[in-house]
């Protein structure tokens, strides 16, 4: 399939752009590889886990957007948000794949990947149970994009099949996201000491669930706009349809924000941290909850009860950030908070561009299987299947 | 590999320790096996001279410590642990007026339960019976969980190895133990500040010095019980705070802060498919009875569009045979001559018919 955008040939604006920064990045990688990790990153041996770390932690919470959606839809039967699930899920599986590329980079020995589950499993490691979660999840995804190849390809049996255990997918999908979106959060329940206890809590296990559904509505809420803008002749659903899926998604993310404002709201008085909210890190605590959680979170209530979904969109963007600067907070600004600042870890630059070359794969990927797979629309050939 | 009989003993006592909280209701408490080794640094004897680094690099083939053993300057800045440093001596000033400057030793504290060992997915970390927790290299993927992990920042990652870097750290000169020898530090130390022995002994040995010489020594003694007790001992002439240690830290292992959380992951497993399932089954089947209930209406719909249009057919019938009769009257009426006799009944209707 061809569309107008893929006949302007390979040298659009954005594929140079992609082109170069994907080119440098591959070399930084290739540098990582040949040198050892001391060479491209600034890690130190206090701060072992840095900016890579940080965004593993992004990556998977934004691609909560593939359970989010194909719960509500096939276990709720929030039938209209159909058009969805497809983008959502391919969102999801680019998360997952870019989580597992910068985990191989990060890890010293990254050959050795298979290794907890072949070679000797160490099962009391919150680590291992992330492992398996994630090994299973991703093939879990692989197989809820299987029908989008096998209509390519043609074969009907096949998709019939896959189609036919698409609730037994989601219902295992969200149980290993349940388990392993919060035990991403239980990584920390180690470090009481070097996590400010702002941002420690015996529930951030808790935490870290409620935020990734909070993070998957929101991209959701995105991936549906920029698809209609990017790609409008080939998406589904019309503007007017497209609006109203997105008043009422605003609806869930004000709910889930909501949920976990007071998930952490009430984290303050269990752990009795109210004197920390008056020093400079508690400031900077309060610009992540009101101005990243419930301010967001009343913007989605507004937006939706005044049908805005402008303001939704740009609110989900917000979200999105939000769950961002949380999940780099917690891993990287308020780790080692005692520390003296020379003592401090900064990332290198190094490792922002890897991470920008790992958002710009996944960006560009995503791109070509949506325009060249029924990702938006429904094949042709299967209008009546589902 | 030396996995073994020890390796797969510790693997067990890291498995049950998944039991978390129901074990801490139980009667049995692992206190650890009883003739267990370990190291007590007396800081008050500590003149910082350093000759415990020299040692430790001499014994673990790393090239020797920066700056000679008499050079003071080296205390300037604290330095800390790393792939070329797997102990090192710092210099604090105690908050106390008055009192001189005190060194202390820092380096891996060989837990009694060692989180390094509980945080590792490939149990690349043994405790060992006689005290030192020991680390393979054969399994270790490079995660640096355990470094992550530490709450004594005493395990370095060599950065710097492409290849095959390792986690290093104190192993408490474990070859050294086996062979009957001291570690190297503490043979190495002049004034007699590192003792090794059975860390029982050593905690008898630090509590008579501390009764002794109250003045002397900070009654805490640090290892003795933070998270759950450290094969080091340290014994501190200034307030631990104030020699870089941290304080107040609980005596409950810190894996326990782990495991409890894990071990509702099988639970988690054993509940949420069913349940989804259920929520699954509700809207099947409220799809289901929605779309009997959209049937039902139709067929009802369609009954009275049906008795309607028949009512109506009816209706319309009489309404055109009341017509058609009404017309043929008014024909009749019409074309009867003022005297003359009406025509036959039987031939009008078929004109008229629709």
């Amino acid at each position: 399939m061809s569309s107008p955008a893929t006949r302007q040939g390979w040298f659009s604006p954005f594929n140079v752009v992609a082109g170069l920064i994907l080119a440098f990045g591959a070399v930084i990688v290739a540098l990582r590889f040949i040198h050892g990790l001391g060479y491209a990153t600034n890690l130190t041996q206090t701060t072992t886990w840095g900016l890579w770390t940080g965004f593993k932690l992004v990556f998977v919470a934004l691609a909560a957007s593939g359970y989010a959606l194909t719960t509500a839809v096939y276990i709720f039967g929030m039938d209209e948000y159909h058009p969805l699930v497809r983008p959502a899920v391919l969102s999801g599986f680019m998360g997952y794949s870019l989580f597992i590329l910068i985990l191989l980079f990060d890890l010293g020995r990254a050959w050795r990947i298979y290794y907890p589950f072949l070679v000797q499993p160490g099962a009391t490691s919150a680590l291992f149970e992330i492992a398996l979660c994630v090994a299973l999840y991703y093939t879990t995804q692989f197989l809820e994009l299987t029908p989008v190849a096998f209509e390519w390809l043609g074969w009907r049996r096949w998709r019939r099949v896959m189609v036919g255990v698409t609730v037994a997918l989601t219902i295992f999908g969200l149980l290993l996201s349940i388990l392993h979106q919060s035990t991403l959060g239980a990584l920390f329940l180690s470090v009481p000491g070097k996590l400010h206890p702002l941002w420690y809590s015996p529930y951030i296990p808790l935490h870290f669930f409620i935020s990734s559904c909070v993070g998957g509505i929101s991209m959701v809420i995105l991936l549906g706009v920029i698809s209609k803008r990017l790609w409008s002749h080939k998406f589904e659903i019309s503007r007017e349809q497209l609006d109203r899926l997105t008043v009422g998604l605003g609806k869930g993310g004000a709910i889930a924000l909501a949920v976990y404002f007071a998930v952490k709201l009430v984290d303050i008085p269990l752990g009795n941290k109210w004197h920390e909210l008056t020093t400079p890190w508690g400031a900077w605590y309060l610009v992540e909850l009101l101005g990243f959680v419930l301010l967001p979170c009343g913007l989605y209530a507004y937006g939706h009860r005044e049908r805005l979904p402008g303001l939704i969109r740009f609110t989900a963007a917000w979200t999105v950030a939000g769950v961002v600067l949380n999940r780099l907070n917690i891993a990287v600004v308020a780790f080692n908070w005692k520390f003296p600042l020379h003592l401090r870890y900064f990332p290198s630059w190094m490792e922002w561009v890897v991470v920008l070359f790992l958002v710009t794969l996944g960006i560009t990927i995503f791109r070509f299987v949506a325009r060249n797979f029924a990702i938006l629309h429904d094949h042709p050939d299967y209008l009546a299947h589902h | 590999m030396t996995i073994s009989r020890r390796g797969f003993l510790g693997g067990l006592a890291a498995g049950t320790l998944a039991a978390g909280a129901a074990r801490a209701g139980a009667h049995k408490h692992f206190k650890g096996h009883p003739d267990r080794l370990g190291l007590l640094h007396d800081t008050s004897l500590c003149v910082g001279c350093r000759s415990c680094e020299f040692a430790c690099n001499e014994v673990n083939g790393l090239p020797p410590p920066p700056a000679p053993v008499d050079d003071k300057r080296v205390f300037d800045k604290p330095r800390g642990l790393s792939d070329k440093l797997y102990t090192v001596v710092n210099r604090y000033q105690p908050a106390r007026g008055g009192q001189p400057a005190v060194y202390r030793k820092h380096q891996c504290m060989h837990c009694n339960e060692p989180c390094c060992a509980s945080v590792c997915f490939v149990k690349a970390f043994t405790k060992t019976p006689e005290g030192p927790v020991l680390y393979n290299p054969d399994v270790c993927v490079g995660c640096r969980y355990c470094v992550f992990a530490c709450p004594y920042y005493a395990l370095s990652y060599e950065y710097d190895d492409p290849t095959t870097p390792r986690v290093v750290r104190c192993t408490m000169c474990y070859p050294r133990i086996k062979k009957g020898l001291n570690p190297a530090c503490a043979d190495a130390c002049p004034t007699g500040a590192i003792r090794f022995g059975k860390r029982e002994d050593l905690i008898q040995l630090a509590r008579e010095r501390q009764r002794k010489n109250p003045e002397r020594y900070h009654p805490y003694l640090f290892g003795e019980d933070d998270y759950g007790g450290t094969s080091w001992l340290t014994l501190l002439a200034a307030p631990p705070g104030e020699m870089g240690l941290p304080e107040d830290l609980p005596h409950e292992p810190l894996p326990n802060l782990t495991t409890g959380f894990l071990s509702m992951a099988p639970l988690v497993a054993a509940i949420f498919p069913g349940m989804l399932a259920g929520f699954s089954a509700f809207t099947k089947r409220r799809r289901q009875l929605d779309q009997e209930r959209h049937r039902a209406e139709m067929k009802a719909l369609r009954e009275e569009a049906q008795s309607t249009l028949a009512r109506e057919r009816r209706s319309f019938q009489q309404q055109v045979q009341l017509a058609a009769e009404q017309a043929r009257r008014e024909a009749e009426h019409r074309l009867r001559p003022p005297a003359g006799p009406a025509p036959a009944r039987s031939d009008a209707p078929r004109e008229e018919k629709p």
